[in-house]
């Protein structure tokens, strides 16, 4: 059990704007890794990480950060970094000059400043750029500059809106590796994207949002396995799916088995997928049918968001 | 990842650290305010009086009250209140200090200091110094050159004398002072007029025409405003007209501190203000 000085932890959290609904009644515990925060347009993302580095105020309810309050900036972001969406910068600067002031607004002097602007930089591959005017770079150039910006101070939690946006696909995949790497030393990610394949690949947990509420948090896995009204969908491939269709139709825990259009596979929709895989080995073990491959079909990210959310929500 | 706390050490260290965070904002700040395009209307509207100024320096009118140095004392008191203090430091003052917290809420640029480990109130204390640097530095050379360009080209050998014998240096340095606490006052005026009001060009009119109506107020609506304090600096009386209710000039050491004592008031608001506020671009 993590102590609350690990944590970022949400505490009956609403925010309102006038009447409109933020978010509401958020109670979430954070542990380091990558967290995702996934959900439709409007569900709450961007104004759960405004809520937790004191951009916005809650209506209700606490938010602390590894033991600090949001209304503390001096001492919260020691510890954090914040790579938003906003896509501005302050008038005529360069990439370097952007990162070196802010590092010294922090209360860095100037050579610290450099060397640790020079490390961000360096980063997120953009040293060549660094001396030219960010008003002039491309858009995935502002976002790789805004994310060194959030990293250069070395944060230990560090909060990423849609940090993937505008890269192309070689920066994506280095992008997405260089997340991997922070959270393998330790750091907090809580990264919110809509693009559910990537979220897939480099999240530990996710949090899913929709209409300001979260609808199910925690390992993709745990969450997909308690959603009982979802049977989990596999797609064995076998040399005789008809034969193993008869089998499984005696396990009360199957509702649904469909040969597969090529008659060389099976679809099973099992309320039990331990039972199942158990029901399987046995069967395999018995002789009863040699089992090429064996497949959970809905057992990610793009399926419980479709279950949970809908289809019209986000972009798999 | 290590993290900031080794480099920057906080606790016993406050002071030291909230003075280079200050330093930091300060150098950013003026940055933007001097050499950003921003900052081009600020040096047209500094100037402004130098041009009519830099013309009529070229002829001097005939008649004889054009030689008598006195002429010129009279001509630039209504000269500086008129236009350098009540136009050029008004407007120039609200430009630069609503545009500190407000030019960055427009630009969208005003989280990035929302996200750096200072204090809000340090930040408000930084960029109200640049506004403060920037708007002394520029509308007190105004003041100055102002002043000289009256008086060298007409009447160089009385003025010589003045300046350097006379009264001259000391309404000089007194006009000069006029306009730093102008800006002190004015400045943290707009700095919170900014952070309160979406358009803040209203209040800066209503402000404006409070201020020019001032020598018509009774005397104790006189006293809320800042112009009344100003007004009782000048070294040279001028009139206000006809029309005019008379009041006797709050003394030099009233004003000062009143002054200067309303500034940190206002600044404590803006501290508190900023301290609570939200980003949220799209509604503002």
């Amino acid at each position: 059990m993590s102590s609350p000085d690990q944590l970022i932890i949400f505490d009956n959290v609403s925010k309102f704007y006038g009447e409109i609904l933020g978010v509401n009644r958020i109670n979430i515990q954070i542990a380091p890794g990558i967290t995702s925060l996934v959900g439709p347009n409007g569900a709450g993302k961007s104004t759960l990480m405004n809520l937790m580095t004191g951009l916005l105020r809650p209506t209700r309810g606490e938010i602390t950060l590894l033991g600090i309050p949001t209304d503390r900036p001096d001492e919260l972001f020691r510890k954090v970094g914040y790579c938003t969406q906003f896509d501005s910068f302050p008038r005529g600067v360069t990439g370097r000059e952007f990162i070196n002031s802010f590092l010294m607004v922090h209360g860095y002097d100037r050579k610290r400043a450099n060397e640790l602007s020079h490390v961000a930089l360096e980063r997120v591959n953009l040293l060549e750029a660094a001396d030219r005017k960010v008003a002039g770079y491309s858009k995935g150039m502002r976002q790789r500059i805004r994310l060194a910006q959030s990293i250069a101070h070395e944060p230990a939690v560090l909060i990423l809106d849609e940090p993937l946006n505008g890269l192309d696909p070689m920066v994506r995949a280095e992008t997405i590796a260089l997340f991997r790497k922070l959270a393998s030393e330790g750091l907090h990610l809580i990264v919110s994207s809509h693009i559910l394949h990537e979220v897939d690949m480099m999240s530990d947990r996710v949090v899913l949002l929709n209409n300001g509420y979260i609808v199910a948090e925690g390992n993709i896995h745990g969450v997909r396995d308690e959603m009982e009204e979802h049977p989990m969908q596999i797609l064995i491939r076998c040399d005789q799916p008809a034969k193993l269709a008869s089998y499984v139709f005696e396990q009360n825990h199957v509702v649904e088995a469909r040969l597969h259009d090529d008659r060389r596979g099976l679809f099973v929709k099992t309320r039990d997928a331990d039972r199942f895989y158990l029901m399987l080995n046995r069967a395999v073990a018995e002789g009863e049918v040699n089992v090429e491959t064996v497949a959970p079909i809905d057992d990610d990210l793009s399926a419980v968001y479709q279950y949970l959310i809908g289809p019209t929500g986000g972009s798999a | 990842m290590s993290s900031a706390v080794e480099t920057v050490p906080a606790g016993s260290n406050d002071w030291a650290l909230w003075l280079r965070q200050v330093r930091a904002i300060f150098r950013m700040e003026i940055e933007k305010n001097f050499l950003g395009r921003r900052s081009i209307l600020i040096y047209l509207i500094a100037l402004l009086p130098l041009f009519p100024l830099s013309i009529f320096a070229l002829v001097t009118p005939p008649g004889r009250e054009w030689q008598d140095i006195n002429n010129y004392s009279l001509f630039y008191a209504n000269f500086y209140n008129g236009l350098i203090l009540r136009t050029v430091v008004f407007f120039g003052c609200a430009w630069i200090f609503m545009n500190l917290f407000r030019g960055e809420i427009i630009d969208r640029s005003l989280h990035y200091y929302f996200l750096s480990a200072v204090r809000r109130e340090v930040l408000v204390v930084g960029k109200y110094f640049s506004g403060l640097v920037t708007s002394i530095i520029l509308f007190t050379a105004t003041t100055v050159v102002a002043m000289l360009l009256l008086f060298l080209p007409h009447v160089y050998s009385q003025s010589v004398r003045f300046f350097t014998e006379g009264r001259g240096l000391a309404h000089l340095l007194t006009y000069a002072g006029i306009t730093m606490l102008a800006c002190v006052g004015y400045g943290a005026f707009f700095l919170v007029v900014g952070l309160f009001v979406r358009n803040p060009i209203i209040p800066a009119v209503l402000l404006y025409l409070w201020e020019w109506i001032n020598f018509l107020l009774p005397p104790l609506l006189k006293k809320i405003s800042v112009i009344h304090y100003l007004n009782s600096l000048v070294p040279v009386p001028i009139s206000e007209g006809p029309f005019a209710v008379v009041a006797e000039p709050t003394p030099a050491y009233i004003a000062i501190p009143s002054m200067v004592g309303v500034t940190l008031l206002v600044l404590i608001l803006a501290a508190y203000r900023i301290r609570h506020m939200e980003i949220r671009y799209g509604s503002d």
